[in-house]
């Protein structure tokens, strides 16, 4: 789960790490209020999730109280990378001298909490790493051990930042990683970590991502989700336990198990057609469920055709084949539907849905075929 | 021959009195697997499913019935415990067939584990079959069937779908070996590829991974330096979006790493065939044998 810069930051600021002054608004007049309490200049920042909101536009300085209401008006409603933008985080402009980067992740090959710090704060730091590797440095954290104060002074003099911030920068760095392991993170990035004309470190941008499997023990970090920017088809998915993710082709998909969804998306596009969606409906689907996630891939209207690929173990191919039936009878179904149903109770499965009109297949390649015929309107 | 597990293992199920639990057991048992015991805290001395004594902790069980091979069926709230618990009864082999642990506690657990001699296997996997000798695992046993062909897979589901067409040709396999989805697991490809080649039963390998993380990279140095025996691959997720989980927590592009593409293009510089789609896959292996 993503959280917003400024959810990040507030828990950021709960770990000693400095953040500006701020205040979320919704309306231009509450931005001109906030800006009248802070002092300009102060800037505007749009929250919505997705990366680039600055050179989208989303984010302003505004020199005065008028200027700010002004921007907010600019900034409020507009639209980055679909996502309209609904809030706005007011911060007091920082005096900025320098910018750093920090940031924590999970680093699989290690299998640890890895904590990295860069002089070339302000930009994406994959950027970084692709252009100037050398220009982030690295430790690794030990889980029974947590981050020592050397490794944070390893990353402040490998960005060779001065000795007169070796203090401000350990906390900081202290902070992130217990925010990091506390809320359960997959990421945590400050970026920048400016130092000011004061000569203070001020986390000015925060991100944080939130390890979906954790979720069930921070009921807190829930709260925060953000309903205005889901997909709407995704979280009716995520309430019905179903992983989906909704895509821009033409072919829904309905598969059981997270490889066997990937690959038969997979094949879907190299028979000349286009995955709607990955859906996984997970190991012993119930016939509701089914029933369920056929919804979900019905919602999308760019859907042409659907493909239902079961590969039945503890999933019962007749429990999955009444969920369709299930489906068919209270939907409107307007597009053709191909059925491959494979293993436990696949009989079955076959004899409800032969009086059904579906097309059916046998094989991963013949079904993708037949549904990418199917939804070019051809007959298969 | 085989790898990991055959008719001498002895399992111990933890978790043996849940819903699943209880189902893999009977399904275990009847494949023939040896399940001596099982654990459930405070229910020790009664007996579980087709009469499989109870234990109330993993370390009686293994005093009790000398089980070597644990299988992990619980909640994930407490299966980090499960795994720590059955390293330190001295347990083997820990299979965890367990979803959506965090990944910060398998970090700690991964850790520790590196400090025993146990090997996990998992999580968030199928578990791992030795056709016609033992079955430690949630496949169905009866696509399976005995030969010389290993498997390797981060995979459930699509594992079964390349088994399934395998057993359909003729070709059996030796020991078929779900890894997991996570990001943090046990055993990675590189621990099973090098098994398979150290295996007199195993004659080629099929490995079957994902997108996310660079294991499948390291592996197709491996299968370069270190492995004679002919490989055949396939990478799912071809058509995944960067920046989203693919159902399994392991299986996200981040920063434009972890394509199927990178993957793909690693394996075939290594010499490995590479499977354009499922489909694909039993026929190459076929193509190797006649």
């Amino acid at each position: 789960m993503n959280l917003h810069e400024y959810q990040s930051k507030r828990i950021f600021a709960k770990y000693g790490i400095p953040i500006p002054n701020g205040e979320v608004a919704t309306t231009p007049a509450e931005v001109r209020a906030i800006a009248e309490r802070l002092g300009t200049p102060i800037v505007v920042k749009s929250q919505v999730l997705v990366g680039g909101r600055g050179k989208a536009g989303g984010i302003k300085v505004a020199k005065s109280v008028d200027d700010a209401e002004a921007v907010a008006g600019q900034i409020l409603g507009m639209d980055i990378k679909g996502l309209t933008v609904t809030k706005v985080l007011v911060d007091e402009a920082a005096d900025i001298r320098t910018e750093i980067y920090l940031g924590a992740v999970l680093d699989r090959a290690q299998r640890r909490v890895v904590l990295m710090a860069s002089s070339e704060g302000g930009v994406e730091i994959e950027e970084v790493a692709r252009v100037t590797p050398e220009k982030i440095i690295k430790v690794a954290v030990h889980p029974f051990l947590g981050l020592r104060d050397y490794q944070a002074l390893q990353l402040a003099e490998g960005i060779g930042l001065p000795k007169e911030h070796m203090k401000a920068f350990t906390q900081v760095a202290r902070g992130l990683y217990q925010a990091y392991v506390d809320n359960d993170a997959n990421l945590a990035e400050i970026n920048p970590l400016v130092i000011t004309g004061e000569g203070k470190l001020v986390a000015l941008d925060g991100k944080m991502v939130v390890d979906d499997s954790a979720l069930f023990r921070h009921p807190d970090l829930v709260a925060m989700r953000d309903p205005e920017e889901e997909d709407a088809a995704e979280a009716e998915a995520r309430e019905h336990g179903l992983n989906y993710i909704n895509l821009d082709g033409e072919i829904g998909c309905m598969v059981n198990g997270a490889g066997l969804a990937m690959a038969t998306m997979d094949i879907v596009k190299f028979y000349g057609g286009n995955p709607a969606n990955f859906l996984d409906v997970g190991g012993g689907a119930s016939a509701d469920k089914v029933s369920a996630a056929l919804r979900v891939i019905l919602s999308d209207k760019k859907v042409k055709a659907v493909l239902i690929n079961i590969f039945g173990g503890i999933t019962r191919c007749d429990e999955v084949a009444r969920g369709v039936l299930e489906a068919i009878n209270t939907l409107d179904v307007k597009v053709p539907f191909v059925v491959r149903l494979v293993g436990t109770n696949e009989e079955e499965g076959r004899r409800l849905l032969a009086e059904a009109d579906m097309i059916t297949a046998t094989s991963l390649a013949d079904a993708a075929q037949k549904a990418v015929a199917a939804a070019k309107g051809e007959n298969a | 021959m085989s790898i990991l597990v055959d008719t001498n293992t002895r399992v111990v199920v933890q978790g043996i009195t849940g819903r699943q639990g209880a189902f893999h057991t009977e399904q275990m048992l009847d494949y023939g697997t040896q399940v001596v015991a099982g654990v459930r805290p405070g229910k020790g001395g009664e007996w579980g499913v087709r009469n499989v004594p109870i234990f109330d902790t993993v370390k009686d069980a293994v005093e009790a019935t000398g089980a070597n091979t644990s299988f992990i069926i619980v909640p994930e709230s407490t299966a980090p415990d499960a795994i720590i618990e059955a390293a330190d009864a001295g347990i083997d082999l820990i299979v965890c067939i367990t979803e959506n642990i965090p990944a910060l506690d398998m970090v700690k657990v991964r850790a520790y584990l590196d400090t025993t001699s146990a090997r996990l296997l998992g999580p968030n996997c199928p578990g791992l079959i030795t056709p016609g000798e033992a079955k430690v695992g949630i496949m169905a046993g009866h696509i399976h069937t005995p030969g010389n062909v290993g498997i390797v897979s981060r995979s459930g589901t699509l594992t079964y779908e390349v088994v399934y067409a395998l057993t359909a040709r003729g070709i059996g396999q030796s020991t078929a070996v779900g890894i997991g989805g996570d990001p943090i697991n046990g055993t990675n490809f590189i621990d099973v590829l090098q098994m398979f080649e150290e295996d007199a039963a195993t004659e080629q390998v099929i490995m079957i991974g994902e997108i996310g993380g660079t294991d499948e990279q390291k592996a197709a140095a491996f299968i370069r330096d270190h492995m004679s025996k002919p490989v055949t691959s396939f990478i799912a997720g071809q058509t995944a979006p960067p920046g989203r989980r693919m159902g399994h927590a392991g299986a996200i592009i981040s920063g434009g790493e972890g394509t199927a593409e990178e993957k793909m293009e690693a394996l075939k510089a290594a010499g490995a065939k590479v499977a354009r789609h499922p489909d694909e896959i039993a026929e190459m292996v076929a193509q190797n044998i006649s």
